[in-house]
Parts: C-alpha cells; structure tokens; sequence
C-alpha cells in the first residue's frame, strides 16, 4: 500500500468516528430508557428526526445553528416528557411489548405528521459558518463540522458519565434501573425518574438529529436507518452500559465507514454481521450485564 | 400507632390476606408467625403498598395509607427491609447507604448520618468501599437493615431477618433490635426463628391460610407449645 491509500484509511476512519458519534448519541438514549424504563422505544429515530426539523424550522425563522441546537432538543424533550406520561405510562406493568408496539406506531405518527407540514422531500442545512472548512489532522484535511461532532458527544458523554456517576439523581437511576422496587420503597417517587429519563433520552436523540442535518439534509425518513444502527450498538454494547454504547458506537461507525469505501452496498450487512458474531461470542454485549432479558 | 383492620390482599384473582386485623403500639415490637405460605410477607407489602389490589384499612398515625404509593408511606415514616435483602447490585455499601437517603429530608447531612450508621454496624464501616454484593448473606442483611434505618423511620418492618445468617450475626442482630426499641422506634417483626423472635417481642400474632388465628404477649405464646406445634412447626 502506498502513503495516499493510507492517508484515505487514516480520513475514513475519523470520518467512522463521526458517524459513531451519531451512533453513540442516539444509542445512550435508547440504553437509558430500556435500562429503566424496559421500553424499546421505536419512536427513537422519530425524535432524532423531529430534532432536525425543529432545528430547521427555527432556522427558517431566524435563529441560527447554536440557538436551535438547544431550543431543538429542548422542545422534543418536552415532547418525549409529553409522550411517557400521556402514553407509554398507562402500559407500564403490561409486559414489553405494548410499548414497543405503541412506540413503533407512534414514529409512523410523527413522520407523517412531519410529512404534512414539511413535504415529502427533504432539505439541505447548511455548515454554520464558524464550522465550514478543513483542518489538517496529519493524515489529510478533515471536515471541521466533523470534528465538531466528536467533540459535542464527547463533552455530552462526559457529562452523563458526571450525572449518573457522581449525583443523587443519577445514584438513583443506577439503583432504579436494577430494582425499581427497593428504589420506591426508599421513598422515591419512581415514576417521575422514568419520566426524566424518557425526556432526557429523547432530548438527546433530537440533539443527533439536528447534529446530522448539515452532514445529510433532513429528510422525513431520516430516522429510519439510525435508529437500527443504534439498536445494533445498543446490542453490541450491552444493554444498559453508557461505556458500551461509546465502544460499539464508534466501532460501528468505523465499520461502516470503511466497508462503504470497499464495498458501499456491504456497509449495512457488515454491522449485522458485526452484531451476529459479538452475540456469538458474548450475548450481553461487551459490557452488558448477562440475563438481563431474562 | 399502626393499625391493620380487615385487610385483605389479592395476587391477580386469588385472595391471599382474608381479613387480617394487627395492631402495632408506639414503642412496641410485634412478632408475626405463621407456616410457609401464611401471609407473613403478603401482610408487610401490603402495608409498604407493594400489593397491587388490598381492601381494608391500614392507618399509620391515624392516616389511612391504603391507596397511598409505596413512596408516599415511607415518607410518613414507614420503613420495610424485605425478605429477599434486595442489595442493589453493582453498588458499593456506601452507595447503598446513601439509597436510604435520597428521599430523605436529612440529605443535606448524608456524611454524618452515614457515619452514624457506621458506628451502629461496625461490620459495614469497614467495607464502605466494597461492592455490596461481595459481602456475606449475613453482612448484605446488616446493609439492608441499616439502609432502611439511617433515615430514622418510626416504625420499622423486617421480613425474616435472620434467614441463612451466621448465627452470632443472629445474636448481633436482635441485640440491635432491642436497642432501637429502648430508642423508640417501633418494629413489626416476620420470623421463622420463633423463640428468638418471642424472646424479644412484646406481642405475637399467628397468621395462618391469610387469617389471624391467635394473639397472645410473647410471653405466654412462648410458653404455648401447643399453638406454636399447630401453626409454627414448619
Ligand atoms: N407474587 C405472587 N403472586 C402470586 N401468589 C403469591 C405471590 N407471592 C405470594 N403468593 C402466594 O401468597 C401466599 C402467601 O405468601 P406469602 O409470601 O405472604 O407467605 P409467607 O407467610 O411470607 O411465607 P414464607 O414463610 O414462605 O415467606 C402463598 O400461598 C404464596 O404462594
Ligand atoms: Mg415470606
């Protein structure tokens, strides 16, 4: 191999990161909330989508890229808060599957919701200005905005890592996750945890979301595919395990990156083939912890 | 002080407490007995609001607390340490500790009070640091009693405590259990173990196919072999 194909390696590779980083965003989320909550919450991909259009909608009305990254999250958090209390709380205590499938059909919901008001096709946003451009990183110039991205999940990990490891409130989402029951009886109004956790999950999905939009557009559709790619890291990862969800996240990006400079068509094939053979190996995950589905 | 009348409970359809009357006096410490399969445990969740469907009335200081959630009781100062211990995983006995906390209004002094508890169970003090789970069955029940008391609850409940435990950590435990009394707080004790238990109670009540069928001072149900025969003999 010559220098060029290895300097390419070297960019797809970080280019692999920052699709891992979208990865990892929408996977902690999805962890959090089935690690608590019990609920595989299919709407996920909804709320990243809803996060990019409500960031393009206040762009199309003034605000720049900073504002709507945190109004947009903001406001689908209000929507995730909305959403567990009015839905998902009543089929609490009914078995896994009625929030799923009530999930699953409310992400159909929203994108024709979506539809209706945008339109079926999508929309380019554009790189805020501070962001466009390269910079070298030493094996070729690199898109800024990428470097972003890593740099936004990295501090957004870092900051979960804090609440959940280092705060009252996170002590009592690691002990609830475990055992909801001795978590209640220690006076703590559970339900209302599993209401700040949907929201905080969904907050996040909708920060991926409006984070991807100067990378891909937005589309009504967007949702989809990231939110199977999430599972995949979630799987991947173990169930439950923010540590997990950073670990598969980027090895999931990085495999996709790089079969898709091989072998474009592949690339959805090789993170289920990812996926089959970490199950094989491990069926927790790497850092899941083993029978929690039991 | 806590008072149980006409209690019944239900586990989807069937009807496992049937009219259950108990009455736990300020100060006192009351022993429930019964086979496998009484009720023992079914009473105390029901009290603690872990049963989804009850009927009857269970009032705490005159307030009813039926209808109430679990979390509501224990802030009216209603403490349970059940069966199973239910050490959270994966946390460390300081994190565990700290648990029994979180709700409380005493949260502004957690390092003192942990302190505090430390003194009361010398065994947890050296292992604050451990991850809970490690400890020894007899260590983890220590944890558990000790999470439910660092928030000072005026009433305790215990579902057969000294289950698979060493027996001087027994001996630890009751000794511990009389001094809470002489300190005021008030116990409604589940035990297999029925001398020890009788030894330490006030009064005893025999639970039996989810009824009361006896009540007696612990002094005279320890010296009724009989009824202990009937209802007790596992
Ligand atoms: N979650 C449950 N679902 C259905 N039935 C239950 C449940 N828990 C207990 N039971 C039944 O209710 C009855 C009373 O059980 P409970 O656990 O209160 O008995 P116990 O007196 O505590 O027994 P033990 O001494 O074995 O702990 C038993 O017949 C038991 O099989
Ligand atoms: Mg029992």
């Amino acid at each position: 191999m010559n220098g060029l194909s290895l300097d390419l390696l070297g960019l797809q590779l970080f280019t692999g990161v920052a699709l891992g980083a979208l990865y990892i965003l929408m996977a902690v989320g999805l962890s959090l909330i089935f690690g608590m909550l019990t609920v595989v919450n299919f709407a996920h991909g909804a709320f990243y989508m809803l996060g990019a259009y409500v960031g393009l909608w206040l762009m199309m009305h003034g605000a720049n890229f900073w504002i709507a990254l945190v109004v947009a999250p903001l406001a689908v958090a209000g929507v995730g808060l909305a959403v567990e209390r009015v839905l998902i709380r009543p089929l609490y205590g009914r078995g896994i599957d009625y929030p799923l499938l009530l999930t699953f059909g409310l992400s159909y919901i929203i994108v024709e919701l979506v539809r209706v008001a945008f339109g079926n096709t999508g929309y380019p946003v554009d790189t805020p200005e501070a962001l466009q451009g390269a910079v070298d990183i030493g094996v070729g110039y690199f898109p800024l905005y990428r470097l972003f991205v890593i740099a936004a999940t990295a501090v957004i990990l870092a900051a979960l890592w804090f609440f959940l490891e280092k705060t009252s409130f996170g002590l009592i989402i690691r002990a609830g996750a475990r055992d909801p029951q001795i978590v209640r009886v220690l006076g703590v109004d559970v339900s209302r945890v599993w209401l700040i956790v949907f929201g905080l999950g969904t907050g996040i999905a909708a920060l991926a979301g409006l984070l991807s939009a100067p990378l891909q557009g937005v589309i009504p559709e967007m949702g989809g595919p990231i939110l199977a790619e999430a599972f995949v890291v979630v799987v991947v990862g173990g169930m439950g395990s923010l540590a997990g969800a950073a670990v598969a996240g980027l090895l999931v990006g990085i495999v996709v990156s790089m079969t898709s400079l091989f072998a474009p068509e592949m690339s959805r094939v090789a993170i289920f083939a990812l996926m089959a053979i970490v199950l094989l190996i491990r069926p927790q995950g790497f850092f899941g912890r083993a029978g929690l589905m039991s | 002080m806590l008072s149980i009348k006409g209690l019944n409970a239900w586990y989807g359809s069937s009807h496992v407490l049937q009219g259950v009357d108990i009455e736990v006096g300020e100060g006192e410490i009351v022993c429930l007995i019964g086979r496998n399969g009484a009720g023992k445990t079914t009473t105390l969740k029901s009290v603690m609001g872990l049963v989804d469907k009850t009927t009857g009335s269970v009032t705490f200081e005159g307030k009813e607390l039926l209808g109430e959630p679990a979390h509501v009781r224990f802030h009216h100062g209603l403490a349970y340490v059940p069966e199973e211990r239910r050490i959270v995983a994966g946390l460390d006995v300081r994190d565990n500790l700290r648990l029994g906390l979180l709700a409380s209004r005493d949260k502004a002094r957690e390092k003192e009070l942990i302190a505090e508890t430390a003194k009361i169970f010398p065994r947890l003090a050296e292992r604050l640091d451990q991850t809970a789970i490690t400890m020894s069955g007899g260590e983890q029940q220590m944890l558990a009693i000790a999470r439910a008391l660092i928030s000072s609850p005026r009433l305790v409940m215990l579902d057969e405590p000294s289950e698979g435990i060493m027996p001087v950590l027994v001996d630890e435990m009751f000794e511990l259990f009389r001094d809470l009394k002489g300190r005021g707080v008030t116990i409604l004790l589940v035990e297999q173990n029925v001398e020890l238990a009788l030894g330490i109670a006030d009064r005893a009540y025999v639970i039996d196919q989810g009824e009361i069928v006896h009540q007696a001072t612990a002094a005279a149900l320890l010296a009724d072999a009989e009824i202990q025969e009937r209802y007790c003999a596992v």
